[in-house]
């Protein structure tokens, strides 16, 4: 059994001197029906910065990223406990409202999911649904978001074109811009690349090395090479708990915990 | 060990037949009854059996126009009746629907679905006829709504179904409320299956005659308006098959062409609809 305490872990100071805390987390436990799913998971993440989440299958690493949207609120009988606030902000609270939060917290998911839709529309949904009605608007909506998601030049010839068209590469880009597209703060990341080949892989890992100056980013991958490469901090998470949390190259070279140098070095997992 | 693969092939010959027969039947069936329905009804279907009124008995020609604009008529009503909440009950199942008032609806839709049309009939006639007095157009079309409603719910539901959660995952992380989520995203991806099953439940209920014989009755007159009795299709081919005259028998045979291309029509129109679609078709 590890010991409780060890849950509540923060990064060392000098990973996060410069930055701000964007994302505070404190005992949150989540169940899915009778089964803990996440186990009182306490953690700062700090702002214009990449956290990776790693961890074996069903270590709960996923469901603390869904818990930062609130998806889990989509999944019956889900049940969020504890305290997460974005800013200081409360986004558990009885009076927030699960949409407004959406459009601070965006997503990117595991299987790129474009509406059967044009890349246009795609892109121009979270606009519209937010009111944006202006054509000339959208456009440039569109144009910017797809640019930074670097898929501008494959794709502004035909913008009226299926979404569907796209090869999975272009299609979780696509769905990278569309998620910029609404202005979020944070972008959650649920393995963008596990579905794609190492080519598109560079490209999206390249990608999140940009946003970070925009965006907070929070990515889970199953891929330990991916979070060394892309993150500054990562947290492992085992069985629904968090066993250590920490600058990326500190965790990876000399982890603090035997349990992290085990899934590390291969050893499980 | 030869005999073993022997007697697998055996057995694997035997059951390849039996399917291929059932298959053969079924078509045959089909093809059989169009041709047959072609043979007797194409030298009655003429110009005027489309476009007159039926003639008094021992006068030729004559055609059944009253009959096929009835059909229509009804066929309106019913999908103002059963369309809108076959597919709103539709969604509802697939995107809200939980617990136990879903299965019951669920349940209820099945048991609706096999409730004889008779039964139908007889409680339209109860409900609307005898109370407002006469038979009509808008009592046959509320009879065959009725039995619209479970058979275009199940459609809708199903196709919705099909509609994979990580679109509605995708739209509700975009900061779209539910509503929005289904009515932009999951609806429009499943439009055209949603399209093709209210089509086919459309199509079902066309040859209804039982509910109308008690409804909307029959009329050898045009039926002006909604609430006088009229003409359809398969009530004309019943009165006309079971009359004692040889060229109402060929009428009738020429009605049921008409009606057959009619459904038959549809179920094309709805398949090559579906053919099309992102969803359910890939």
């Amino acid at each position: 059994m590890l010991d409780p305490g060890l849950s509540r872990l923060r990064p060392t100071p000098s990973a996060t001197s410069e930055a701000p805390t964007k994302i505070t987390v404190r005992d949150l436990v989540v169940h899915y029906g009778g089964a803990r799913a996440l186990d009182s998971v306490s953690l700062d993440i700090p702002a214009h910065r990449v956290t990776a989440l790693i961890g074996p299958s069903g270590c709960g690493k996923s469901t603390f990223l869904r818990c930062l949207n609130r998806m889990n609120d989509h999944i019956p009988g889900a049940r969020v406990t504890g305290q997460v606030t974005i800013d200081g902000d409360p986004i558990y609270g009885a009076d927030v409202d699960p949409v407004a939060l959406r459009r601070r917290v965006g997503m990117v998911f595991q299987k790129s999911n474009p509406f059967p839709k044009s890349i246009f529309d795609n892109v121009a949904f979270g606009p519209r649904v937010h009111g944006e009605r202006d054509r000339a608007r959208l456009g440039e909506i569109v144009e910017r978001t797809l640019r930074q998601a670097a898929l501008w030049d494959e794709v502004q010839e035909r913008l009226d074109a299926s979404a569907l068209e796209l090869s999975g590469g272009q299609q979780q880009r696509l769905c990278i811009a569309r998620a910029l597209a609404v202005e979020p703060e944070v972008v959650l990341m649920d393995e963008p690349a596990s579905a794609l080949d190492p080519i598109a892989t560079a490209k999206i890992e390249e990608l999140i090395h940009e946003l970070k100056n925009a965006y907070t980013i929070v990515i889970v991958t199953h891929n330990m090479q991916q979070a060394a490469r892309v993150s500054d901090l990562t947290a492992y998470f085992y069985l629904g708990r968090l066993i250590e949390y920490g600058p990326t190259e500190r965790l990876f070279t000399n982890p603090g915990r035997p349990e992290t140098e085990d899934y590390i070095t291969g050893r499980f997992g | 060990m030869t005999a073993t693969y022997r007697r697998r092939r055996r057995v694997e010959r035997l059951m390849f037949g039996a399917t291929a027969a059932a298959t053969v039947t079924t078509l045959g069936v089909l093809v059989f009854l169009l041709g047959y329905l072609a043979w007797q009804g194409a030298s009655s279907l003429t110009w005027s059996f489309l476009t007159a009124l039926p003639a008094p008995v021992g006068e030729p020609g004559g055609g059944m126009a009253n009959a096929i604009v009835g059909s229509a008529k009804l066929l309106f009503v019913a999908a103002l009746v059963g369309i809108p909440v076959g597919f709103l009950g539709g969604v509802y199942l697939a995107e809200y629907g939980r617990g136990a008032v879903a299965d019951w609806v669920r349940y209820a839709a099945d048991v609706l679905n096999g409730v004889p049309s008779i039964v139908i009939g007889i409680t339209v006639y109860a409900l609307v006829v005898i109370p407002v007095g006469h038979f009509s157009t808008l009592a046959g079309g509320l009879a065959l709504g009725l039995m619209m409603i479970p058979v275009a719910l199940r459609a809708t539901e199903e196709f919705l179904r099909l509609v994979p959660d990580s679109l509605r995952e995708a739209a509700l992380a975009l900061g779209a409320p539910r509503w929005v989520a289904i009515v932009r995203v999951v609806i429009p991806a499943a439009s055209r299956g949603i399209a093709t099953g209210l089509l086919l439940s459309l199509a079902r209920v066309a040859g209804e005659t039982a509910p109308l014989l008690f409804t909307a009755l029959n009329n050898r007159f045009w039926s002006p308006g909604w609430s006088q009795p009229t003409a359809s299709l398969p009530v004309m081919i019943f009165t006309y098959a079971i009359a004692p005259y040889e060229e109402w028998h060929q009428q009738a045979w020429a009605a049921g062409l008409v009606l057959l291309t009619l459904v038959l029509g549809t179920n094309v129109a709805a398949r090559l609809l579906l053919r099309g679609g992102a969803i359910g078709s890939a």
